[in-house]
């Protein structure tokens, strides 16, 4: 049986690791709600992001955390100019074409990297990244909770802009019917690639966040995806407060799975809540009807 | 009088000289011996395969340079690359293909899983297949006859890191007495932790727990608390690249207090890792393959690597060697002849001067000199610890605490 401290350690642990997690599938979902689309470069476009932070580290010295403000705003005017160059414009208006679309930019924005970045792993050591709170049995890195309390306060500023800014209705708009937003003068086309360029500047943010932590190679962005994909689901697609939430619970699953039924059993813990919260509510904790 | 050479009358006669010599350089000109380099180029280990391809492709360009095979008329090697993906099902599809442009011999494939499925295929075909990296014994134990490795598998590096870890242990009175092995779950991982396991008891040590984990692993800190619950007095790592620099990141920075981190063929353990994490890497120790220090031939390769932007890792000396062995059989056999080459790996005494191997003898295709060196970080560098003959600093064991 396991000390009630590292449980608590534990649960604390999924709570930082969730921070991230919410923050990768609340990109995912917002393209989701407003596209209606599944965006397959999901892992690419975080793993873009992380190569970017890890070069102004290098070239230029500047801290991950620091490098924040510049990183979201080159992710969104990225994402802005992808969609209307590209996704928009090769879409036709085919939702079915954007999901292949985005799955083709994956794979070559994912060889494009090991032509450029190479297959080696990457990583930044900043001078803070052993320092740490310590909080019963708990030993909480540093990195991790600046980590988790940003994640947190980009989260809501994102979801007091969608509330109450014009661009955020007409985004809300979009999202609820878009041929609706259309007719009352909203330039539809407009908000598509502002979503998009959103969704990406949460990946800009979540790459700051975690190469004080992790690692990069051209095959990084994609173990944080698949994740991602789930909280979505669990969360109710297209649903902001669901895949904050849907986040932690993830985080806090694969923690305590981890620890009590091993690294590799552990993940049943993930699948089996997905199951069981999709049984009970098919359209996710917070997603309503199609 | 200076004669002026127009543009025109230049490129004619360039071309007509040119057209002219082409047939009788053709005819002079042995046909390359195709060797099908193998790797993992893309996907999750695509830094190792990239250097085995550095390794190999640098191998064959200093054969060719040196005149090529001169038993067969100064015959060139040719290299066919084939990128395994990381995934079995590619590997074996790459044999098959090289199969058809008529390779003489494979070399690869970094993950045993690959090498395993790659040189099954190649046996069909009775094509010789050097293993350069894959450490799993199976590879060598199922009695193809086509296999060989130059290098040790996992059973000769969990034995004589068991050696030296019980000599070290002994050295410090005896103060370690558990350890928690964690591996990453394929062949190679899982493979090492079962042998180490059964062998960690001979020198005293009690297995407390074997943690698998899968690759890639987006976090460490639930395998990190697990341990501090076990609170062992050695951690043994045997996994990839990524996940062993993550983990000793991880435990560094929830503070594990250990005697000593000891991993067998720790994917990890390389220059780059000790010089951008000196904290972290600070007195962990592997077991390893490892080039011989004393070698002039291996100290001016690795200038030449470093020189060219790369790192001297594992995987480039090793297979730089395993494209020599096949050039020495090659010469020997003065064939690219299926049997007559297979016969010359299976009598092969070649001397691998980059390696601390001592001549080349096969069993079951087994290299028998084949040994690892016990390496430990040491102020941002790599000093080799154990065999002693080799050995460049004195072990510190058990490490500093951590605060």
């Amino acid at each position: 049986m396991l000390d009630p401290g590292i449980i608590l350690a534990g649960v604390l642990n999924g709570f930082l690791a969730g921070g991230i997690y919410v923050l990768v599938a609340v990109g995912l979902t917002l393209i989701y709600g407003v596209l209606h689309i599944i965006n397959f470069a999901h892992g690419s476009l975080l793993m873009l992001a992380m190569y970017a932070v890890f070069y102004l580290w290098r070239l230029v010295g500047i801290d991950p955390y620091v490098a924040l403000p510049l990183v979201i705003a080159g992710a969104f005017v990225f994402g802005f100019v992808l969609y209307r160059l590209l996704i928009g414009r090769l879409s036709h208006g085919r939702d079915e074409n954007i999901l292949l679309i985005t799955l083709g930019l994956s794979i070559v924005i994912d060889n494009a990297a090991l032509l450029f970045f190479g297959g080696d792993t990457q990583t930044i050591d900043v001078p803070y990244a052993g320092s740490f709170v310590e909080l019963g049995a708990a030993f909480l890195p540093l990195p991790k909770i600046i980590s988790f309390g940003a994640s947190l306060l980009l989260c809501a500023v994102l979801g007091l802009y969608i509330a109450k800014s014009d661009t955020g209705k007409a985004i809300r708009a979009v999202a609820k019917e878009r041929q609706g937003a259309r007719l009352v003068g909203i330039d539809v086309d407009n908000i598509f690639a502002v979503s998009y360029g959103i969704g990406i500047a949460c990946l800009g943010a979540a790459a700051c966040l975690l190469m004080p932590t992790y690692y990069v190679t051209p095959s990084s962005g994609h173990a944080f995806v698949l994740v991602a994909f789930t909280i979505v689901v669990l969360g109710g697609m297209g649903s902001f407060v669901g895949a904050a939430i849907g986040g932690f619970i993830i985080g806090i699953t694969e923690a305590l799975g981890g620890l009590l039924l091993g690294e590799q059993l552990g993940q049943i813990g993930i699948s089996l809540i997905f199951i069981v919260i999709l049984l009970l509510k098919p359209t996710g904790l917070f997603g309503s009807k199609a | 009088m200076k004669k002026q050479v127009s543009r025109r009358g230049f490129v004619l006669g360039t071309t007509a000289l040119a057209t002219l010599s082409v047939p009788a350089i053709v005819g002079a000109q042995p046909a390359a011996v195709k060797v099908g380099l193998i790797h993992p180029v893309t996907g999750f280990v695509a830094y190792n395969g990239q250097q085995s391809r550095l390794g190999g492709t640098m191998a064959i360009e200093d054969v060719n340079k040196a005149g090529g095979i001169k038993s067969m008329g100064g015959t060139k090697l040719e290299a066919l690359l084939g990128d395994s993906q990381s995934k079995v099902e590619v590997g074996v599809a790459e044999v098959e293909k090289m199969n058809e442009q008529g390779v003489a011999a494979y070399i690869g494939c970094f993950q045993s899983p690959v090498g395993i499925a790659a040189s099954q295929a190649a046996s069909k075909y009775n094509t010789p297949f050097l293993i350069d990296v894959g450490a799993s014994d199976l590879i060598v134990n199922r009695g193809l006859k086509n296999v060989f490795r130059l290098k040790p598998g996992f059973g000769v590096c969990v034995d004589d890191g068991i050696a030296s870890l019980g000599a070290l242990n002994k050295a410090a009175g005896g103060i370690a007495k558990s350890a928690v092995i964690v591996h990453e779950s394929g062949e190679f991982g899982t493979g090492t932790a079962k042998l180490l396991q059964g062998k960690l008891p001979s020198i005293g040590i009690e297995a407390k727990e074997l943690i698998a984990h899968d690759n890639p692993t987006r976090n460490f800190d639930n395998i990190a608390l697990r341990i501090r619950s076990l609170a062992p007095d050695i951690i043994m790592m045997s996994n990839y690249g990524n996940e062993y620099m993550l983990l000793a990141r991880t435990l560094y920075q929830q503070k594990v207090n250990v005697a000593g981190f000891y991993s067998i063929l720790g994917g990890g353990f390389n220059y780059k890792f000790v010089k951008e994490m000196p904290d972290v890497s600070q007195y962990m120790m592997d077991v390893n393959h490892w080039y011989n220090p004393k070698s002039a031939k291996a100290v001016a390769l690795k200038k030449r690597v470093e020189d060219g932007g790369a790192l001297f890792t594992f995987e480039v000396y090793l297979t730089y060697t395993n494209v020599m062995l096949l050039a020495d059989a090659l010469e020997r056999a003065a064939s690219a002849d299926k049997e007559k080459l297979l016969a010359a790996l299976s009598s092969s005494t070649f001397k691998a001067e980059l390696m601390p191997y001592g001549p080349t003898k096969f069993v079951n295709g087994q290299n028998q000199g084949a040994k690892p060196g016990v390496m430990q970080s040491l102020k941002g560098d790599i000093e080799v610890i154990a065999p002693e003959e080799f050995a460049s600093a004195k072990a510190v064991f058990p490490r500093p605490k951590l605060t």
